[in-house]
């Protein structure tokens, strides 16, 4: 990703990942977003895991140790409950910042 | 996750760890294979996964920094760090906990007293209400009040809702174990309900009971009721004996009741005064009032003040130059303890703070000693703010520690000081009765230990915050931050010599007047004295006849005890806590309405007296002994009388009386000034007469002996047993005891103790301060030394530089604490004696001592510059 992101864009990116995919581990939503925006968006890998736990810390999302197709231990995470309203919060005000972001630009 | 989780995480620290490098290893892993997958070398792939992912550790650090459960944990770590640290350096640890204790537990043990003394109200309800009054005479302004003239001041005024009088009373108890002597005080009806106490059992007074031949009834107070009466619920309504006379129990007081200008009193009985109308110069009552609401103080002195004004017209005889005084009871039971305890309180917190400049100072040094660690620390990924908090739980365990230990020891210093307190003092100080780490003190103790937490732990944190982390990680980087060390570290050994020498200076100061105090001309040689005071019952020697016959008897027989030279009486002897037993006189030949400010001490005293005191013959003769009720009325007088009402004027042979009712007396003796009340109280003009012609039944017997003097009080005890084993027996001291345990040496005594001993820690906390910064100095400084050395140098130079600097610092803290001190002693002008606070002596004596004791803590890491060896401190860097 940008080194010049907005703030809060990487929480609304592994929300809406694990709303589409499910369960997913870090390295699967480090692909899912890569794949998904056409190779324009590149999660840093490392500040994806801090940002991970703090979002399973407010309980947006929980993890579980399962094995990968390539019989690999991963940690995978999903949305819970209070994660899913997060991330209709989280759309609707990035859907405001958008548009106001782009009325700006137009008028100049 | 749960709550539970993240608790058990504070203990499971190293399975969050390990989970948190296996999630990030099978992350670099499965981008590795995905990376073979697309056609990269292993090599190549491994590295390409690596280098996208970033740094693991510090990945690794900032997911747990997300985890706030494990900044507990954190905290954890860093605690047991923190022992570690101060396990393995037990000098320093010693040192830092050690200064922290002693100032930590002088502080709270003072303030333990000033809780007890100036902070927890009195057990009264509204007691701010609740003044003393006292009738003012030329002598000063608190004299007792008299029966008439309270109830003249109880009828006129209109500022108190409720105004009573009391006074002491010795009481003697039939016991098993023969007469014995009991503090009672009779009161006036409404007493306890203006202090708005009511009895834990019984009744209280009623109105009407405290009148003439009013019925005997007595209230007890609760420990007496315990520890004489067993408790027993059936005794209110039954009947005791006191003093001989048959009393009806009525009442029970209160647990903690206390009225500490009655001291520890037993028994509360009715006040019964007769109205007799020539009785307005009786002063014998003492007055408490509540004010009504809303009433100030000022409006009520005004308005008793104008009573006052009124029955001095009316009454010129007696009440000429009377007036009134009005004071907050607080004031009137601890007004002079309260700038002693604010003293003590000011060296105490003195002492904490150099304490804490002191710990400040050692972690500070100690930081400069861990840059590197920090540096490493903060390169791997540790915030700044986590590097913090390392510093500040250090300082909190220490802190903590000596907070424990403190108070621990400050429990042990409360009941100590306690018990050095003279018994017949305690007793006139029951507010002591709560003195004890309670809630107050506790708190605190939890504010005084938060403040040196702050305080140790602020100056290693500003420093950190200074300096630029990564300063640290430069082999022998000679960065900012010394030179700012070195400069800090310099203030604050000036703070602490100023401190110190504050301290040392009151310390002197308070010695010295001390030394004043029981060096005071108090115009008799107390050597080889010993005093004893007796109480005879009225019954049996109520007739003058027989209370000489008495006094007469105990002289004789006491005369021939082994090794005594002369035995006098007296109904009261010098070196007493307030001057009492004045009276007003007039002065034949003077007009009448002259006498308005005649007032002097009384005393009767037998004819062997003064030479049994040894007091100075100014001019003039003493008393016969056969001067008795026959003979014409004498007075002898002290020179302090004859300056006040005779100056310039031939006093012997003139003639005075009391008031009209009484004989007129010559003068036929002019003394030396004895010092009868407090030691550092001012001369006060007396009037002696003799006892055999104003005889009494309780009088002071003193017996002057060859040998030391404490010999003699037993068998003076035996002596007056066997003559009357009725006769109560109320002190028997030796006269340099009585001015040794005056209230006045007391006080002087334990302050001027108490500061000395702040002081002597302070000076040995600013000689340890001192000392560190000049061996941190030359620790720093050994390069430099040894290229000094190497280019031919002598050792005597470098003394010199190391001294010089030394010097510079004691100059500057010395100089500032001698402009303090002069300040601090005008504060505590009021507690010196004979001594000004600019005390040339003092001041330079402490500073001179400072000096020496300074540059004796400088010598030593002087002495290990000067032998450095050049080549060895060259080759170190």
């Amino acid at each position: 990703m940008a080194k010049n992101d907005l703030q809060g864009t990487l929480d609304l990116l592994v929300l809406k990942t694990l709303a589409q995919m499910g369960e997913l581990h870090g390295y699967g939503i480090v692909l899912h977003i890569q794949r998904a925006s056409d190779e324009l968006l590149r999660v840093e890998e490392g500040s994806l895991y801090p940002a991970l736990h703090r979002m399973e810390q407010s309980g947006w999302i929980a993890s579980t140790w399962a094995l990968t197709e390539t019989n690999r231990r991963a940690k995978y995470y999903k949305l819970t409950a209070v994660g899913k309203k997060q991330l209709q919060e989280a759309e609707k005000s990035f859907e405001h910042l958008v548009k106001g972001v782009r009325a700006v630009l137009r008028h100049a | 996750m749960s709550l539970l989780r993240r608790i058990s995480n504070l203990w499971l620290r190293s399975c969050v760890d390990r989970e948190i490098d296996e999630e990030l290893r099978s992350h670099i892993e499965m981008r590795t294979e995905d990376n073979i997958a697309s056609g990269m070398l292993p090599e190549q792939a491994r590295r390409d996964a690596v280098l996208r992912f970033g740094n693991p550790v510090a990945t690794k650090e900032s997911v747990v920094g997300a985890d706030a459960a494990l900044m507990l944990e954190g905290m954890w770590r860093d605690l047991r760090y923190a022992l570690r640290q101060l396990w393995k350096n037990p000098g320093f640890s010693l040192t830092a906990i050690v200064v922290l204790v002693l100032g930590i537990a002088a502080s709270v043990a003072i303030f333990a007293f000033v809780d007890a003394v100036l902070i927890k109200p009195l057990p009264y309800q509204n007691p701010k209400q609740i003044v003393g009054l006292f009738e003012s005479t030329p002598l000063g302004q608190r004299f007792h009040l008299s029966y008439l003239d309270y109830l003249d001041w109880k009828r006129q005024n209109h500022v108190f809702s409720a105004m009573e009088a009391y006074d002491i009373q010795a009481i003697s108890l039939r016991t098993p174990a023969g007469t014995e002597f009991a503090f009672g005080a009779t009161v006036t009806a409404g007493f306890f309900r203006a202090l708005g106490v009511t009895p834990a059992l019984g009744r209280d007074f009623r109105a009407g009971e405290d009148v003439a031949n009013g019925p005997r009834v007595v209230m007890l107070s609760y420990g007496t009721w315990q520890n004489r009466y067993g408790g027993r619920a059936d005794l209110v309504g039954q009947t005791i004996s006191l003093s001989g006379s048959p009393y009806e129990v009525v009442g029970v007081l209160p647990q903690g009741f206390h009225f500490a200008p009655v001291g520890t009193t037993e028994f509360w009985t009715p006040v019964q005064i007769s109205l007799d109308p020539n009785g307005r110069g009786e002063h014998g009552l003492l007055g408490i009032a509540r004010l009504k609401d809303g009433v100030t103080l000022q409006q009520a002195a005004g308005d008793v003040s104008a009573i006052a004004a009124r029955l001095e017209k009316q009454y010129p005889d007696s009440n000429g130059g009377r007036g009134a005084t009005v004071i907050p009871l607080t004031e009137q039971i601890i007004g002079n303890l309260r700038p002693i305890l604010l003293l003590l309180l000011s060296g105490a917190l003195l002492l904490l703070l150099t304490a804490c400049v002191n710990v400040s100072g050692l972690l500070l040094v100690r930081s400069e000693g861990r840059r590197h660690e920090m540096a490493v620390r903060g390169a791997l990924g540790a915030s700044r703010a986590r590097l913090m908090q390392q510093f500040v739980i250090e300082g909190c365990v220490l802190v903590g520690i000596a907070g424990l230990l403190g108070v621990g020891l400050a429990s042990g210093v409360v009941r100590v000081l306690r018990l050095l307190i003279p018994t017949n003092m305690l007793a006139e100080m029951p507010y002591l009765d709560g003195l004890g780490l309670n809630l107050h003190v506790f708190l605190f103790a939890g504010a005084v230990v938060l403040l040196a937490a702050v305080l140790s732990s602020m100056l290693p944190l500003l420093r950190l915050s200074l300096t630029d982390l990564r300063d640290g990680l430069m082999e022998g980087g000679r960065g900012g931050a010394k030179a700012v060390w070195r400069h800090l570290g310099s203030n604050l050994v000036v703070v602490e010599l100023c401190v110190a020498m504050v301290l040392l200076v009151g310390a002197g100061l308070l010695g010295k007047s001390f030394y004043r105090l029981l060096h005071v001309d108090i115009g008799m040689q107390p050597e080889r004295l010993a005093t004893m005071r007796v109480r005879a019952p009225y019954a049996s020697y109520g007739k003058n006849e027989q209370q000489v016959a008495l006094a007469r008897r105990v002289t004789d027989e006491v005369s021939r005890l082994p090794g005594v030279e002369s035995v006098a009486v007296a109904h009261q002897i010098p070196v007493s806590n307030v001057a009492g037993g004045n009276t007003s006189f007039l002065v034949i030949g003077r007009p009448e309405n002259s006498s308005a400010n005649n007032e002097a001490n009384s005393r009767n005293v037998s004819a062997e007296y003064f030479k049994t005191i040894q007091a100075r013959l100014v001019k003039g003769r003493y008393f016969t002994e056969d001067e008795d009720a026959t003979k014409p009325r004498v007075a002898i007088v002290n020179e302090e009388f004859v300056r006040r009402f005779f100056p310039g004027e031939e006093v012997l042979g003139r003639q005075m009386r009391y008031d009209m009712s009484t004989p007129v007396m010559e003068i036929v003796g002019i003394v030396g000034d004895l010092r009868e009340g407090p030691l550092d109280g001012e001369a006060t003009p007396a009037i002696y007469t003799p006892f055999n012609q104003e005889p009494d039944t309780t009088f002071y017997v003193m017996a002057r002996t060859a040998q030391a003097p404490q010999g003699l009080l037993k068998p003076m005890e035996a002596t007056v047993k066997r003559i009357d084993p009725n006769i109560l027996q109320l002190t028997a001291e030796t006269m340099e005891d009585r001015i040794g345990s005056s209230q006045s040496s007391y006080l002087h005594r334990s302050s001027a103790w108490l500061v000395g001993g702040f002081a002597l820690t302070a000076l040995l906390l600013g000689m340890v301060g001192l000392y560190g910064v000049i061996a941190y100095s030359v620790s720093q400084r050994t390069k430099e030394i040894g290229v000094r050395m190497a280019l031919g140098a002598q050792r005597s130079s470098v003394y010199g530089l190391i001294l010089h600097e030394a010097g510079k610092l004691m100059t500057a803290g010395i100089g500032a604490g001698l402009v303090c001190s002069i300040g601090a002693a005008t504060l505590m002008r009021k507690l010196l004696f004979g001594t000004a606070p600019w005390d040339v002596m003092t001041l330079a004596g402490v500073a001179a001592g400072l000096a020496v004791a300074a540059m004796l803590a400088s010598y030593l890491p002087a002495r290990r510059a000067a032998s450095i060896d050049p080549v060895e401190a060259l080759r170190a860097e």
